[in-house]
């Protein structure tokens, strides 16, 4: 039974790990879907996370924190938008320009408005997301196995959570069952084709980028209002970049994205739990290659060992159209 | 690096237009920093005396500017062949477990003029390494470069982490980091040369591998501009299908120009390690791969530019220090936000204000921007 809880363990800290990441990555799928490569996933979680919990603890509640966390990422990604889609720049370079912007002002701005060294101050448990108790959890808790998969795996997460898990139909829904989907994945891949039926191309990838904006913005502020209850300086620490990778482990496909956030989640969480135990057969792992792994996989993935991993045709080319 | 746009004249090409980038990106900066409350002009007059106004920190100054040269030309490199290395930072970090294994072994038999031509080699050659596996795969499998080498960075934080826990630091500390190294791997300071002008230093980091920087400067601007491999590497870079056309190997072109930056990447590790901490630590890289993106866009990938970029850069990091101890709302994080600022405004949007400065030209002398010369043809 000891063998059992510790699972249950692992795997509901597996899903908290990989709620960011699978919000991040949904987000990213949107961008790179539209022909976007956005490697300032990471940027816009940080000012979404900071946004957050800064207006959250201001204005004392936690919606307009999200509100906040949105709205500000949206701006980030719209700055993104603006860079490389009306002035057709380089778009790596200007993810990594929102990044570093990113970076440096939350710090600093949480530094001059709160002098916390960057922190924010501590939420108050009605300033955050909390625990959403389904009915019956209590009672079911002593019932064996799937008594503990419901009270433990199934309720006991925040709103954002479910948000995370539902996100995930509906992007599949929007990417392949609307309109806009359709012409979303067509612009990323032919966007003369689009531009020649009369459709917007800088209208559909501004769109695009509006909604990664906000899926960012809610993953920042699940980091900042869930995960932890206050925003630390480079809180995303990496997580955006993580997500970029489950991004191509999935194919640029939503149901597959939530498949590879929930493994680099669950590596996450196997990491932490197995600190310095040694495991059966292979002996004690380093943390640091646990750590590496989902990075180790994706390159592995990339090489087209496992699969090929074709991104978007058009992305990363900004669009022209011809005079 | 195509030029989608009519040419103009060099000097504003080169000269105009990222100045005036850089100036709107130090306007933006600006408003931050009277979003914190403080006065602007006050912040950039304590930054520029901080930087230059006495000995010491010129010194500072130039020290920090090392770095950014050779992260700046691992950049510039790269990007000539049109390949975007952002794994500068990972390939400088597992350059340090190089030298810190050649320092540990040779610091205490060997004078620093032996040290330090060994260190160079291990530190170039392991940041050729780590960024053999992007190239190879870039070349041959078509794997994103950008996302390999990104990959590669927190690979390589995991393997130094790794390193300096497991066998780099002394089995009695406890500090994830190498013992001091003795004087045999110890750079001599340069200071003497500031101090020839009368400017008195304390001390300051600022030693000799700044010159093994201007000289790799000059070594890229032969590669690139003077070699068969440079001509070669700039082709495949406008062009990979003429690069192709011509008969020019991709796998070899892709995987020696990402060697080289990678080479030069890794040598940035000397200056942070043999020059200033007299260790390898943690996280010594400390975000100058980076930087070096910065620095490369800002010198329009020319070494010239990219070494009085650097210098720019090495300013910000010095006078930014003594920014943040005479204005407590300002922290060294702003300097941060404008590396961003500049990476947005002289990169991404570079091409933002040309239409403008096109249309002045124009119409202050048709002559220059060439109107003139296709309206006589047509005639």
């Amino acid at each position: 039974m000891d063998l059992f809880n510790a699972i249950i363990q692992v795997l509901d800290s597996t899903i908290r790990l990989s709620v960011p990441l699978l919000l991040a990555c949904l987000a990213g799928l949107y961008s790179e879907r539209a022909g976007i490569f956005d490697i300032g996933l990471e940027g816009k979680m940080l000012v979404g996370a900071f946004a957050g919990a800064a207006s959250a603890s201001v204005f004392h509640s936690a919606y307009i924190g999200l509100g906040m966390a949105i709205l500000i990422s949206v701006a980030f990604a719209l700055i993104h938008g603006f860079a490389s889609i009306t002035h057709r720049g380089n778009q790596i370079v200007s993810g990594v320009a929102i990044n570093f912007i990113a970076a440096g002002s939350t710090i600093m701005l949480g530094q001059a408005w709160f002098q916390q060294g960057g922190r924010t101050p501590a939420l108050a448990s009605d300033e955050r997301f909390g625990a959403i108790i389904w009915p019956g959890a209590d009672a079911v808790r002593g019932v064996p196995i799937l008594g503990p998969i419901y009270s433990e795996l199934i309720s006991g997460h925040s709103v954002l959570v479910y948000v995370a898990f539902l996100a995930v139909p509906f992007t599949w829904w929007v990417l392949f069952r609307t309109r806009f989907g359709l012409r979303m994945r067509a612009v990323g891949e032919n966007p003369a084709a689009v531009d020649t039926a009369g459709i917007s191309v800088a209208w559909l990838r501004y769109r695009a980028l509006i909604c990664t904006g906000v899926l960012t913005g809610i993953a920042g502020a699940y980091l900042s209002m869930v995960q932890n209850g206050g925003f630390v300086k480079d809180m995303t620490a990496g997580k955006g970049y993580i997500a970029l990778a489950a991004l191509i482990f999935a194919k640029w496909k939503p149901v597959n994205a939530m498949f590879a956030c929930l493994l680099f989640g669950f590596l996450d969480a196997l990491s932490i739990r197995l600190q310095g135990t040694p495991l059966p057969l292979i002996g004690k792992v380093p943390v640091q290659l646990m750590q590496a792994l989902p990075y180790i996989l994706t390159v592995i993935l990339l090489a087209g060992f496992i699969g090929k991993a074709i991104p978007p045709r058009a992305g990363g080319v900004p669009y022209v159209k011809e005079r | 690096m195509s030029m989608p746009y009519a040419k103009l004249p060099a000097w504003a090409d080169y000269g105009l237009i990222p100045v005036i980038n850089l100036a709107v990106a130090f306007l933006v900066a600006g408003f931050v920093v009277l979003l914190v409350g403080e006065n602007p002009f006050r912040a950039a007059v304590v930054l520029v005396e901080g930087a230059f106004g006495r000995g010491q920190g010129i010194a500072f100054t130039l020290f920090y500017a090392t770095t950014f040269i050779f992260s700046g030309l691992s950049v510039a490199v790269a990007a000539h062949c049109g390949l975007f290395n952002i794994g500068g930072e990972g390939q400088g970090y597992i350059a340090g477990l190089g030298i810190g294994i050649v320092c540990l072994a040779f610091d205490s038999v060997l004078p620093w003029w032996l040290t330090f031509p060994l260190a160079i080699v291990a530190a170039a050659a392991m940041g050729a390494l780590w960024v053999l596996i992007p190239a190879y795969l870039q070349a041959k499998r078509g794997s994103h470069i950008v996302i390999t080498t990104i990959m590669f960075n927190f690979i390589a934080a995991s393997v130094m982490v790794y390193a300096l826990v497991g066998f780099l630091k002394p089995a009695i500390s406890m500090a994830p980091q190498t013992r001091t190294f003795l004087d045999g791997a110890q750079l001599p300071k340069l200071n003497w040369v500031i101090e020839l002008f009368g400017a008195k230093i304390r001390s300051a980091p600022f030693n000799i591998s700044f010159l093994l920087a201007l000289a790799m400067a000059i070594l890229v601007w032969v590669l690139i501009w003077r070699t068969r491999l440079g001509y070669e590497m700039r082709t495949y870079g406008h062009s990979a299908k003429a690069a192709r056309y011509a008969g020019i190997s991709e796998t070899r072109i892709i995987i020696m120009a990402m060697m080289i930056s990678g080479a030069l990447a890794g040598m940035m590790a000397l200056n942070p390690t043999m020059g200033d901490q007299h260790n390898v630590a943690l996280e010594f890289v400390s975000g100058a791969g980076f930087v070096g993106i910065a620095v490369a866009l800002m010198g329009r990938l020319h070494p010239v530019g990219i070494v009085l970029a650097a210098i720019l850069f090495g300013m910000l990091y010095q006078g930014g220090a003594e920014l943040a101890f005479e204005m407590p709302a300002i922290s060294r994080d702003m300097i941060v936000i404008i590396q961003g600022l500049v990476i947005l405004f002289a990169g991404a949007l570079e091409h933002m204000f040309r239409p403008y400065v096109q249309a002045l030209f124009a119409s202050l002398s048709p002559r220059s921007v060439g109107i003139e010369a296709i309206k006589g043809k047509g005639a």
